[in-house]
């Protein structure tokens, strides 16, 4: 079954086009990273898979039309977690949680057990039941990121789509989320889309890697198809080398030549 | 004391407001007695014989009761229009007058002391021209703030709210300045005052009030959920223009029904909702509910300060309001971030 399905999907702001005539099929279950210069389109694809965005063209969300889909419904199918997600400094951990729950409530309703149930749950998952009663903003970075995938898990959505979700993190904090996501994908049958700078850790965690460049595909498949030399240094205007290491998949490693 | 436990601070709460009506009615120049003034009080709304006597009865119930019960909803209403615009602004420094509704209401009331003030309408014609002075100032900043485009976001509105504010209150100057016989009259309207003609100004102001209460707390779920941005809300399933729309109307009707009946009533909008978050928490849920019973104890405990330290002279609540709201709030901000 396809989880994501774009058929030339396009998306103009402003008057420029920021996505050109995407058309890409995701499986369930699958982690696909998006990659890309700065200004490639990524988040952009990210945002309108979860309605954010107008577009062209048709997207389908486990084989349904998302253009036809009510907002509340996508929400349920579809949880993003954006690259800076702004945090309400003077709520809890646990209260953030909960509003993950929001696609599933009615307009005046309120939580009932199995929403109350459903955030203790993700809280457990992201070990952060000793933090559910601290504020937001008395965590620290990786903390933070964590409440936030909290709340997507506990938005309970099968498509979990992650804006540059270790930006601003240290290498030990950049893995361990990664991992925590991996297992999540593994542990809930999520399907992950995610944009990712590090192309080294998006051949590791990926499945398959997309290569954006000015709103447009130009390359897909397998790290080992993506991450070559010809390929980063044409679209990323970068001197680099790759080095397969045997056993962790492929590491870009930025070169200086000038010296 | 548990942060954001409803179980500890909504009888906290209860207990505030209680005991400032209690204190709100018996403090004035007649000694009535708090067991009569509650069997009084029962005694006229369930029909039965009071024990006071004629004169006694009459200053509770004409005066003393509606001024402290107009007080509350006042007081109840600015700290919940405050709250509500706090969300759905993001904007700590929103106020119940934001989008130009004091400007607004302002401009009315001049225009009706300057020009109809011999006319024997003048009482009934200010607190009208004061809401719709309110009214449609902030619709006049909402469709500017609209022509910004959605993606301009709350701060399109906040500067409209500005922009509109500025205007009319260019415009209430000149007419004050044209009629400076009046800006006594102008003037003491503009600091707030809760005079009362009877229940007259509780019939004018509550049905707004009750209604305005009950849309913003039942939206105090997806107030939390605005908190984490436009695009987070709706990638949440919540359609945040319909949310903001609802909440700003109806923050905004309870403001102009209390402008009208008080006047400008400084800073309780702020102050109210502000103690309440450092002292309980952020989350919505909590913080609209007692920003209601929070706040009209506020303003009862505040009037009594105006009829009081001056007596016979009554100080301009809004003066009070600022006065004692101002070190209260500094304090309350220096002991929480020491705990913290």
């Amino acid at each position: 079954m396809t989880a994501l399905a774009l058929h030339r999907v396009s998306v103009s702001l402003g008057g420029a086009r920021i996505l050109d005539s995407l058309s890409y099929e995701v499986e369930r279950g699958e982690w696909v990273a998006l990659i890309g210069p700065n200004g490639a389109g990524k988040t952009t694809a990210l945002r309108a898979v979860a309605g954010l965005v107008p577009y062209d063209g048709r997207l389908d969300v486990f084989e349904h039309d998302a253009a036809g889909t009510a907002r509340k419904e996508l929400a349920r199918q579809v949880a993003l977690v954006p690259q800076v997600p702004l945090i309400p400094g003077d709520i809890t951990v646990r209260e953030y949680v909960l509003l993950g729950r929001t696609p599933y409530l009615g307009y005046f309703g309120t939580e009932r057990r199995t929403d109350y149930r459903a955030v203790d749950a993700a809280l457990d998952q992201l070990d952060l039941v000793p933090f559910a009663g601290r504020r937001l903003d008395t965590l620290s970075g990786g903390e933070r990121q964590r409440a936030t995938l909290a709340r997507a898990l506990a938005q309970d959505a099968p498509l979990l789509l992650l804006d540059e979700p270790t930006a601003a993190l240290d290498m030990g904090r950049q893995q361990q989320v990664l991992e925590i996501v991996d297992r999540l994908r593994t542990n809930h049958g999520l399907t992950v889309v995610s944009t990712m700078h590090d192309l080294t850790l998006a051949g590791q965690y990926a499945d398959r890697l997309l290569l954006l460049d000015g709103g447009r595909l130009v390359a897909a498949g397998g790290p080992d198809e993506v991450l070559t030399r010809a390929l980063i240094t044409e679209h990323y205007g970068a001197e680099v080398e790759v080095v397969d290491a045997p056993g962790s998949g492929f590491v870009v490693v930025p070169v200086r030549r000038s010296q | 004391m548990r942060r954001g436990d409803a179980r500890i601070w909504v009888p906290l709460a209860l207990l505030f407001l209680a005991t400032a009506l209690l204190t709100g009615v018996l403090v004035g120049p007649v000694h009535l007695g708090a067991v009569n003034v509650v069997r009084g009080t029962f005694a006229h709304v369930f029909g039965l014989h009071s024990p006071l006597s004629g004169a006694d009865d009459a200053i509770l119930w004409e005066l003393r009761l509606p001024r402290v019960i107009l007080a509350a909803i006042v007081g109840g209403t600015l700290a919940a229009a405050g709250a509500s615009y706090q969300g759905v602004f993001r904007n700590p420094l929103a106020d119940p007058y934001l989008l130009g509704a004091a400007a607004g209401a302002g401009l009315g009331a001049t225009i009706v002391v300057a020009y109809a003030h011999d006319s024997a309408f003048n009482g009934d014609l200010l607190p009208v021209a004061a809401f719709f002075g309110a009214g449609i100032a902030v619709v006049a900043a909402y469709v500017l703030g609209r022509s910004a485009g959605a993606a301009a976001g709350p701060a399109a509105l906040v500067l409209a709210g500005v922009t509109i504010a500025s205007f009319l209150t260019a415009l209430q100057t000149f007419v004050q300045q044209q009629h400076v016989d009046t800006v006594q009259e102008v003037y003491s309207w503009l600091l707030g005052r809760l005079a009362t003609t009877g229940w007259r100004e509780v019939g004018i102001v509550l049905p707004y009030a009750v209604v305005a209460w009950v849309i913003i707390i039942a939206h105090r779920r997806l107030l939390d959920v605005l908190a984490v941005g436009d695009e987070e809300a709706a990638s949440l399933g919540v359609n945040v223009a319909r949310v903001r729309l609802f909440v700003v109307v109806a923050a905004t009707i309870a403001t102009a029904a209390a402008v009208a009946v008080a006047g400008l009533i400084a800073f309780v909008g702020i102050i109210v909702p502000h103690t309440i978050r450092l002292l309980v928490g952020g989350s919505y849920r909590l913080l609209l509910p007692l920003s209601v019973i929070v706040g009209a104890g506020f303003l009862v405990f505040a009037d009594v300060i105006a009829r009081t330290v001056m007596s016979p002279a009554e100080l301009p609540i809004g003066v009070v309001t600022a006065f004692f709201g101002a070190p209260f709030f500094a304090v309350v901000l220096r002991t929480t971030r020491r705990t913290a």
